[in-house]
């Protein structure tokens, strides 16, 4: 069998085996208790059923997701090009960073919908907050982690610190931009699921996935609340496809984590 | 004509750890246009501290430095940073080329910074020649990580060349690259000796110092030893006879594997 063929194989294989074994653990349950994990198909069932609350929701859940990732990944890098300029504000700033790291969203959400309101907002606060810490540390780690080389090299040529931040350090950084960038992506689905839950509103059809799982578990719908679980999944799987994406774009061609297959 | 560098009597002592470091100790060096200089000795033996000032990349504790004519030791930091970039030409090492710039726009990077900028057409063609003179111009739009160690080299080489300097500095250029690579850049250094180029490499190796032609020794921080290369290698020779040995190599394994 060909490489090629092998890679797509082995996952159905586990995939079908998988899916044996959670029809085996479904039947294998007595009767009365197999609700609690509801089959493969039932969930396919649910999907139909509930398909056009879902998609609603998901739209919602992505909008949220969006709007926080983007503003999570332009603000974070503004303030990651701030922190490299300076070791004296990087030392100032950092322990406040964490601390708003530290601080739990399920406490931030009520204080959140007092100040914008429940909906949107929120939710797109709460995954900016979700996204931000990742993005911010790792592009500051990027951007002073420049070869020493060649940081005398510019000062060498007397290039400005603007002419070294744009042609050196910022193009050095970009690897350890994305990789921020990627675990930021696996979150801002989850974020916004979250913000959802704890912080959004389904005023004017305006609930996302968080939402639904909330509506979902309270009528005991556990196949429904399945598929929204998959649907959370398939969102994610899409976000981080977008990133390796940009980031195979921005990088193929010169990095060495892509291989090139032109040599 | 005025050599390119006469120093008379430099030191340099470091002062940064309890005993003063005394690295050079009273050198005094004339390199005329068009010379080819190995600068050799063993770690510790001050031939970084002086290859460091004659790049004003420091300067002398005490002696006097004149580079073409002036004399850098009364020159302060921005002034000695414009003589760096009108005057001298750096090859390093590790090669030190921007890895998401191609060839020609790393050839082009000294151009962009410090007092006076030509124009960008301009500065595109004299980078294009740059390359070419080292025999990369088909290269251009290469990454770095589509080039050998030997072509990164030559790149780099080109990119000390493109400010047109008086002197070329040259810092274990070899270091990292095997020995037919070297032998390779070594014979673009004595190309462009021939064509009326100043170098100065620094260097340990005894058989990458017979491609120059005057060596200079140092121990403990004065020149000890200073005369004219003996029969002096030249690249395209010894390449010439590598490539005759390698034949020679296949030729008697083809005739063993045929036996």
């Amino acid at each position: 069998m060909s490489p090629r063929l092998l890679r797509l194989a082995l996952p159905a294989a586990t995939g079908a085996v998988m899916i044996a074994a959670w029809y085996g653990l479904h039947f294998w349950l007595d009767a009365e208790m197999r609700f609690l994990l509801p089959t493969p198909g039932q969930i396919l069932a649910a999907f139909r059923d509930n398909g056009s609350d879902l998609a609603r929701a998901a739209l919602n859940t992505t909008e949220g997701a969006l709007l926080g990732f983007g503003f999570a990944a332009s603000v974070s890098f503004l303030l990651a090009v701030g922190l490299s300029l300076s070791a004296p504000v990087r030392a100032s700033l950092y322990p406040y960073l964490m601390i708003l790291q530290m601080t739990p969203v399920i406490i931030i959400a009520p204080i959140l919908v007092l100040w914008v309101g429940a909906g949107l907002k929120s939710v797109t606060v709460i995954t900016f907050l979700i996204c931000f810490f990742p993005l911010v540390v790792n592009t500051t780690q990027g951007l002073v982690s420049t070869d020493r080389n060649l940081v005398e090299l510019f000062a060498m040529w007397r290039a400005s610190r603007w002419q070294q931040l744009r042609h050196l350090r910022v193009p050095a950084a970009l690897p350890y931009f994305f990789t921020g960038l990627r675990i930021a992506a696996t979150l801002a689905p989850i974020g916004a699921l979250v913000g959802d839950y704890t912080a959004g509103s389904s005023a004017g059809d305006g609930g996302g996935l968080g939402f639904l799982a909330i509506i979902y578990s309270s009528q005991a719908k556990y196949p429904a609340l399945f598929a929204t679980a998959a649907t959370t999944c398939v969102l994610g799987f899409i976000f981080t496809s977008g990133v390796l994406a940009l980031s195979w774009f921005a990088l193929h061609h010169w990095h060495d984590s892509y291989e090139r297959s032109d040599q | 004509m005025a050599p390119v560098v006469k120093i008379d009597q430099i030191h340099k002592i470091y002062d940064s750890g309890d005993v003063p470091v005394h690295a050079v100790r009273g050198v005094s060096l004339e390199i005329q246009q068009k010379e080819f200089v190995a600068l050799m000795g063993a770690s510790g033996s001050g031939k970084s501290t002086l290859m460091n000032m004659l790049g004003c990349l420091d300067r002398p504790t005490r002696g006097s430095y004149l580079l073409d004519g002036v004399d850098v030791s009364l020159l302060d930091k921005n002034e000695l940073a414009d003589i760096r970039n009108q005057k001298l030409g750096f090859v390093f090492q590790g090669f030190n080329l921007l890895a998401r710039t191609t060839a020609l726009e790393n050839v082009e990077l000294p151009c962009l910074y410090g007092k006076t900028r030509m124009s960008s057409k301009k500065m595109r063609e004299r980078a294009m020649y740059c390359l070419d003179i080292v025999g990369l111009s088909n290269r251009a739009d290469h990454m770095p990580n589509q080039l050998s160690g030997g072509q990164q080299q030559r790149v780099a080489i080109a990119r000390a060349l493109v400010n047109e300097p008086q002197l070329l500095l040259a810092d274990e250029p070899t270091g990292n690259l095997d020995s037919r690579t070297s032998i390779e850049v070594m014979g673009v250094f004595q190309k462009l000796n021939e064509q009326g180029i100043t170098i100065v490499m620094v260097t340990h190796e005894l058989d990458v110092a017979r491609y120059c032609k005057r060596y200079l020794i140092l121990r403990d921080g004065i020149v000890v030893r200073d005369e004219p290369t003996q029969d002096r290698s030249i690249a395209e020779i010894e390449l010439a006879k590598l490539k005759e040995a390698e034949t020679a190599a296949k030729l008697l394994a083809a005739g063993s594997a045929a036996a």
